[in-house]
């Protein structure tokens, strides 16, 4: 008893500071995520339950409280801005379906090819990183360039050396944009699906390869028997990740096309952009980013559910 | 393990294709940053008629490019820098200490990552507009507004790689060094640190490359005077005379500084970047 009198005062001090000091060391990192991420993300659910339009803006916080009516406005289907925003979220979904798609089945086929050590692997292996670390407006503007109609590298090959057509046609405007649109974002992303795959081959054991191989099974059957139901668990995460960069995309279209996209290609974030920051209309741009949100959580959370469910039944 | 002949050749036809449709873009960038002017007026050639490096002496004086370069480099270095002091003080804490809220903590910055980026940026615009106009801090297209949303960006990934790295090191190693008297932030910048160099240099090159090609906070909340390389190359290539090959050789030049960064720590970044989908 005497002893821990002795010694009380300094453990407890001590035990006092390091239960204090985590939180000390973490308040940088918690403040800074609080400024710019959370306090925003608050404020900007508020603002959606504003009229906040060029003449309420200089005094937002004054605007006149609408409750719901943003979202009433964005709901009634035969107004033109819930025309604008169904079309607009048509587009993405249909983009990052394909988007996803695309950067998928390149990166599977380029991890499985890249499997087998051969001379050369490296270098192959570093120069499919590039696209995705190159900076991305350096390299949707070159893709801009290609794309130019008279001066552009896709249609002289198309054209000129292929003759697949008489007319130049234009690939930045109408409905072509769409089609270079994604083009262009699985060119920029399908390497992070390759290097994402490419270590959960790794962690394939193989042996599984070498007893399929005993039981002569073809490299068919060793992608669909071994090589996919292993990688589950990672291209799970995979299609995941790669879906909601396509969904959340704003670079790809607006460095493509600027702020004027057509409507071919207007991505949802660009379309949130245009009309906020065209017509200052900010509590409807607010309003159209919180739901844009609710979508990408029930998405995410049911995705998550069926496949997690999958797997406890498999 | 034998490969057939007719799966060695789709083998090989698949790594062709990939390598023609990842090649020809970085072709067409650097073959048309050393072409005169006359050769991109026209149809695409893919060969240059003469080389030249006038676009490259040129691009300077087209557009301000020499203010967006020292805007971009000033900006993400002190985005670099800030971040990982931060992350390296939050990953101690995360790696070494097991406390209330660490998890939802953890997560939450992992979720912040994947929320749509206009979300945020409509309420920082203002707030940063009136905290000009009611405090004079003038957040709003300056420099240090840009370093602190970009600060953000980051964070939640260097957190987490760099987690990983101290996770790895065994906990004798700083447990000595406290014995020795040396305190908790002896022991991280002593021991820790010098352990997960490789993590280090990861993070420094991942925050810097998020901030030096940010595009979307970059179009809405810096003015003439603090426009970034990322959104004024694209001016550049909206003029109504586009020097195509003058636009090429500034995006060459852009790219380099991040590229090579990219590529010598390709090993720790890739690990990092692909952690998330591998272990869970």
């Amino acid at each position: 008893m005497s002893t821990a009198a002795d010694v009380g005062p300094r453990p407890a001090r001590r035990r006092w500071s390091a239960r204090a000091l985590p939180y000390l060391i973490l308040a940088p990192a918690l403040v800074a995520e609080l400024a710019v991420h959370i306090v925003p993300m608050l404020v900007g659910v508020f603002m959606s339950t504003l009229r906040l339009n060029q003449f309420s803006i200089r005094d937002w916080v004054n605007a006149p409280f609408v409750g719901l009516d943003n979202y009433v406005s964005v709901a009634t289907l035969d107004s033109s801005v819930a025309a604008g925003l169904l079309r607009s979220f048509g587009v993405t979904v249909l983009f990052s379906v394909l988007a996803v798609l695309g950067e998928f089945l390149l990166g599977l086929a380029a991890a499985v090819a890249l499997h087998r050590p051969f001379r050369g692997r490296a270098v192959l292996r570093t120069l499919f990183l590039v696209p995705f670390a190159l900076p991305m407006f350096s390299s949707v503007i070159t893709w801009m360039f290609m794309l130019q109609r008279d001066t552009g590298l896709v249609n002289t090959v198309l054209v000129d050396w292929l003759g697949l057509t008489d007319e130049r046609p234009f690939w930045l405007v109408g409905q072509n944009s769409f089609v270079s649109l994604v083009v262009v974002a699985v060119w920029r992303t399908w390497p992070f699906a390759f290097l994402t795959i490419t270590a959960g081959l790794q962690s394939i054991p193989t042996e599984l390869y070498e007893a399929a191989n005993v039981d002569g099974a073809g490299p068919w059957r060793r992608l669909f028997s071994i090589t996919l139901p292993m990688l589950r668990p990672v291209n799970t995460v995979l299609l995941l990740v790669l879906f909601l960069w396509s969904f959340n995309d704003f670079n790809t279209p607006y460095l493509l096309f600027g702020q004027a996209a057509p409507a071919e290609a207007g991505l949802i974030s660009l379309h949130i952009y245009q009309s906020s920051f065209v017509t200052w209309n900010f509590g409807l741009g607010s309003a159209m980013s919180v739901l844009m949100l609710l979508f990408l959580l029930v998405v995410t959370v049911g995705y998550l559910a069926v496949v997690n469910r999958r797997r406890d039944n498999g | 393990m034998a490969e057939s002949g007719w799966a060695r050749w789709i083998r090989r036809a698949v790594i062709t294709a990939l390598a023609v449709f990842t090649l020809v873009p970085l072709y067409v960038m650097v073959s048309s940053s050393v072409k005169p002017l006359r050769d991109v007026q026209g149809p695409f050639t893919a060969v240059p008629s003469t080389i030249t490096l006038q676009p490259f002496v040129d691009m300077w004086r087209t557009v301000p490019l020499a203010r967006y370069f020292v805007n971009s480099a000033v900006i993400a270095l002190g985005a670099m820098v800030c971040s990982m002091v931060i992350a390296i003080l939050a990953a101690y804490a995360v790696s070494r200490f097991r406390f209330r809220g660490r998890g939802t903590f953890l997560t939450s910055a992992l979720a912040t990552q994947m929320f749509p980026g206009i979300l945020f940026l409509l309420p920082l615009f203002l707030i940063f507009v009136n905290l000009d106009r009611g405090f004079g801090l003038e957040l709003f297209g300056s420099r240090v507004g840009m370093v602190i949303t970009y600060l953000t960006f980051a964070l939640p990934f260097s957190i987490w790689l760099l987690a990983g790295y101290f996770d790895a090191i065994p906990r004798e190693l700083d447990e000595a060094a406290l014995v020795d008297g040396t305190g908790p932030l002896g022991a991280l910048f002593r021991v820790l640190l010098p352990a997960a160099l490789p993590g280090v240099a990861a993070v420094a090159v991942y925050s810097f490359m998020t901030a030096w090609t940010e595009v979307l906070f970059a179009s809405v909340l810096t003015t003439s005077e603090t426009r970034t390389l990322a959104v004024g190359l694209r001016a550049y290539a909206t003029q109504s005379n586009v020097y195509w090959n003058q636009v090429m050789a500034a995006s060459l030049v852009v790219s380099v500084p991040v590229l090579l960064g990219f590529l010598l720590l390709q090993r720790a970044l890739v690990q990092g970047l692909t952690a998330g989908a591998v272990k869970s």
